[in-house]
């Protein structure tokens, strides 16, 4: 298994690191980084458990070799807050109580912030479109559906 | 009854861990490394029945990196009689001389790098010789093929002893209830209707696939795992390795999801006995697919018969339920007693046969999912309601009002049922769905129609749960217990519990998470009893606690009212910040086993659980394709402890079961698997919601619940899948007896009904 060097920036730090060319983004995160909010579950790219930001856009970590993200910046769960100050995203799917096991949470609130990024205040068919690629076991989508809302109601008051 | 005040219960807290969930910063094992850990990856058999005639693991061994590869043969070295189970020792760690169902766990390989271990378990050669198999739960019982030569009951239940030594049977468990005389019911019946209805093999797909970790030393054993039964699987593992279970520690973080998939033992056993072998921890962590091998939902037949008089009461019903529980028993023997003695459905029916049975197939095992095998029989029944309230020509609500069972009266188990509102739930749903007002029917080749289903269930009996309440010496409050959070919101409820005891903000209160070497017993958490069984034990150590608290303050000269703060409490009698308050309790509800001969028992359960869907759905007549308008689901949950958690789980709930009503279903092919992925399977998704859904808990009280609440995290499940096959009989009148409901079987039923079928696929 041959082995390559990667720079990446990684939640606003540059990093280097060592991986094997098999390897996919989810578990160098979680091995090389101990970063484990992006986390594999189907491991096909259909349960948006692994989402992750790649320069911006949604990507679902466990279908992406480690070895393409050489040179792009990547945004994980972990580097949503501020500090101790959550996200507006991350509040909102708190005070709606759209999480219940939480294994999916973290996706649904990185797919979230594209969304909001993308279209500040979208309708539902909108919200259902960029949310069809996570799913949730414990279906929680009507909490999740008011969080995004929610959501958008705080991007929008600042 | 009396009226109780609370400050904390009843109130909608966030959950204790939101802030982790949202910040990706849970404790779930699945992240859990530890060091000089190694991997595990396992080989699994290609055939559905065989016997293994030889295992060749030259070529894995010689793949550089493995460190070791295990057989069942390696495994008895370390445990001599590797067998488990809660019902039946039927379970082999790893297979040993014969494989009983496709995907059966043959040998493991270990490594430090877990592609390596993959690989490798690609280069195992193991040659079988096929034998006969049975996949059908009603050809199981007269089928040749046998696939357990000897039932072997654990001696956990006295009442599977006498199964013991029993040869050449695939019924693991047989139960039989009759009530009054429903052979003379049936021949005086005015009316007689029968039907059959099947359900599919289905998987809980929790998203933190099961996983365990094991470190076993020489005299200790320390497991990591992601299990609902800490104290189960603490027994069990303690059974097999002969030990003490002081010597055995389980722990658990919170899950992401369970849904029954996690309770027993799982993957515990074999981490276990591959960690004795290696002498180094070792991780056992399973892929999506690997689940589907594991643990599934019974497919089941129910046949079920009504007698009915002339005013349209059901006088007397027969019910034949056939549980097809895979190849190992699991928890399906409990699923076929506990289950089954409400299989003739919340109606006041005074002659009841029932006949139920447990049987091994050559299939992936069945055990417990979200309901305990209740929306198998519910999906029957409801059908089978609606079916007869329009061969009679009466009004589908009005006649299940006509049989409801109400407060007071004998359920068919012969327990009198109390605090069970299952009038009001049926009202509130047909209510809330605008039941018996006119709605747009649709046009064309778009029909629309509405459908009512109610359900309940028993809880789980008897069972015993332990708590110890911790009061610190600044005030602040430690819960240990071993309810494990799945995401039910379990943490959340009890220290809301201990907090209204205590009169302490919800802040100051903190939920270890279960390990045995910490938390004491609890059955398990499984059948919606936590709230119920360790609410209690939580309640009741949390007033141990403030009895011992009240006399210290006496014994200190500060008498109850004078409203002194804790702390001061503690520095008065210990002279500094010290010293613990522990307030200790044991919860186990009253119970009557069932009789052996009749099936009946004067108190079978702490309380009922009811939940009841209504739906409208469309229907088009072109295609068969049908869209769920509206859907409502109501249940009994008492007095919510934490009423938006619970809203959620009811809602959650009932999407899952939308899921095993509409798309999810385990395909097989000559035994084999064709479909063990969310690519292949589908699990409902944010395009599969129902246009509209409502949630609604009825005013209700648990007399003797914690402060009026009962368990509610299964009552979502009971009534979706026959409220969407009664809505579909309204919209275009076909009747669906099979699940899972879909496209096809709706388009060939219309094509049938018109009289030019279409040919079998």
């Amino acid at each position: 298994m041959s082995r390559r060097t990667i720079n990446f920036t990684l939640n606003d730090r540059p990093v280097t690191t060592d991986i094997g060319t098999h390897q996919n983004l989810t578990e160098v995160l979680q091995e090389n980084f101990g970063l484990f909010g992006a986390r594999e579950s189907c491991g096909q790219g259909l349960c948006g458990c692994c989402t992750v930001l790649v320069d911006g856009a949604a990507v679902t970590s466990c279908l992406s070799l480690a070895a393409f993200v050489d040179g792009s910046k990547i945004q994980t769960i972990e580097g949503l807050a501020d500090g101790d100050k959550l996200s507006l995203e991350q509040e909102a799917f708190i005070e709606t109580g759209a999480l219940q096991c939480g294994y999916c949470t973290p996706g649904f609130i990185l797919m979230t912030k594209q969304l909001l990024d993308e279209i500040p205040d979208p309708d539902e068919d909108q919200i259902k479109h960029y949310l069809s690629g996570n799913l949730c076991r414990c279906g929680t989508y009507p909490e999740i559906l008011q969080a995004v809302r929610l959501a958008s109601a705080k991007r929008k008051a600042g | 009854m009396v009226e109780i005040s609370t400050t904390t219960v009843g109130r909608s807290y966030g959950r204790l861990e939101g802030r982790a969930k949202v910040t990706g910063r849970v404790d779930y094992i699945y992240n859990l490394r530890l060091p000089s850990m190694l991997h595990a990856k396992v080989y699994r058999s290609p055939v559905a029945h065989g016997r293994i005639k030889s295992i060749n693991i030259e070529e894995a061994v010689a793949l550089p990196g493995v460190h070791m590869v295990v057989t069942g043969e390696d495994v008895k070295t370390v445990l001599p009689e590797p067998y488990y189970g809660p019902a039946f020792h039927d379970q082999p760690i790893l297979a040993l001389d014969k494989v009983r169902h496709f995907g059966e766990p043959v040998a493991a390989i270990l490594a430090s790098d877990p592609h390596i271990a993959e690989r490798a378990a690609r280069l195992i050669v193991v040659d079988y010789e096929e034998l006969p198999s049975v996949y059908d739960e009603v050809e199981a019982l007269t089928s040749e093929a046998i696939v357990h030569e000897e039932l072997k009951p654990a001696g956990t239940f006295a009442d599977l002893k006498h199964l013991s030594g029993r040869r050449d049977t695939n019924i693991a468990l047989d139960f039989h209830l009759r009530l009054g005389d429903a052979e003379k019911a049936f021949s005086e019946a005015v009316h007689v209707f029968e039907n059959t209805f099947r359900t599919q093999q289905t998987m809980h797909t929790p998203f933190e696939p099961m996983v365990a970790i094991a470190d076993v030393t020489h005299d200790r054993a320390t497991i990591h795992s992601s299990t609902q039964s800490p104290s189960f699987v603490r027994y069990e593992l303690s059974r097999l390795l002969g030990w003490p279970e002081s010597n055995v520690r389980v722990r658990t973080g919170h899950l992401g999801g369970g849904f029954g998939a996690k309770v027993y033992v799982k993957v515990e056993a074999l981490a276990l006995a591959l960690s004795m072998l290696a002498h180094r921890p070792v991780r056992v962590a399973q892929t999506m697919e690997e689940q589907f091998y594991t643990i599934t939902k019974h497919p089941s037949t129910f046949r079920i018969r009504s007698a009915v008089d002339g005013e349209g009461r059901i006088v007397g019903r027969k019910c034949e339920v056939w549980w097809n529980g895979g190849a190992y028993a699991d928890i399906g023997p409990r699923v076929t007693q506990k289950s089954g003695f409400t299989a003739a459905g919340p109606y006041d029916i005074e002659n009841i046969d029932i006949d139920s049975f447990a049987l091994y197939t050559n299939r992936p095992p069945a055990g417990a999912l979200r309901g305990f095998g209740i929306p198998q029989l519910v999906w029957a029944y409801e059908s089978h309601t609606d079916v007869i309230a329009r061969e009679l020509g009466i009004d589908p609500v009005e006649f299940r009002k006509r049989n409801i069972l109400r407060d007071g009266r004998p359920q068919a188990v012969g327990t009198v049922v109390k605090d069970a509102k299952f009038e009001t739930v049926l009202d509130d749903t047909a209510r809330h769905l605008g039941w018996g007002r006119s709605f747009d029917r649709g046009k064309g080749t778009k029909r629309r129609g509405r459908g009512i289903a109610i359900g309940f269930k028993a809880s789980i009996s008897p069972t015993t749960s332990s708590a110890i309440v911790s009061v610190n010496a600044d005030g602040s409050v430690i819960i240990y217990c071993s309810t494990v959070d799945m995401g039910q919101g379990s943490d959340t409820a009890m220290a809301q519990i201990a907090a209204e005891v205590l009169d302490i903000p919800l802040e100051r209160i903190r939920v270890v998470n279960p390990d045995t070497d910490v938390t004491p017993y609890d059955m398990s958490t499984l059948g919606s009893r936590s709230t119920y069984h360790m609410g209690h034990a939580v309640q009741l150590a949390a007033a141990d606690a403030k009895v011992k608290l009240v006399a210290m303050a006496e014994e200190v000269g500060m008498p109850e009212g004078s409203n002194a703060p804790l702390p001061e409490l503690f520095i008065k009698k210990f002279g500094m910040r010290a010293g613990t308050i522990v307030g200790t309790a044991n919860y186990k509800p009253e119970y009557a086993p069932t009789d052996p001969e009749t099936g009946l028992s004067p108190n079978a359960t702490p309380f009922w659980m009811i939940g009841a869907t209504g739906a409208e759905v469309e229907v088009d007549t072109e295609t068969g394709d049908f869209t769920i308008m509206r859907m409502i689901n109501v249940c009994d949950a008492g007095k919510p402890i934490n009423p938006a958690v619970v809203e959620t789980q009811l809602s959650g709930a009932a999407v899952m079961q939308l899921g095993f009503t509409t798309t999810e279903r385990m395909i097989f092919e000559n035994g084999q698997l064709t479909n063990p992925s969310l690519a292949d399977y589908k699990v409902p998704g944010i395009f599969d919601m129902p246009v509209q859904m409502e949630n609604v808990m009825i005013e209700a009280e648990q007399h003797d619940g914690p402060f009026g609440a009962k368990g509610a995290g299964e009552s979502g499940t009971f009534g979706v899948s026959p409220a969407v096959a009664n809505a579909i009989e309204d919209a275009v009148g076909v009747r669906v007896l099979t699940l899972p409901i879909t496209a096809e079987a709706i388009f060939r039923a219309l094509r049938a009904k018109d009289g030019v079928p279409l040919a079998e696929s």
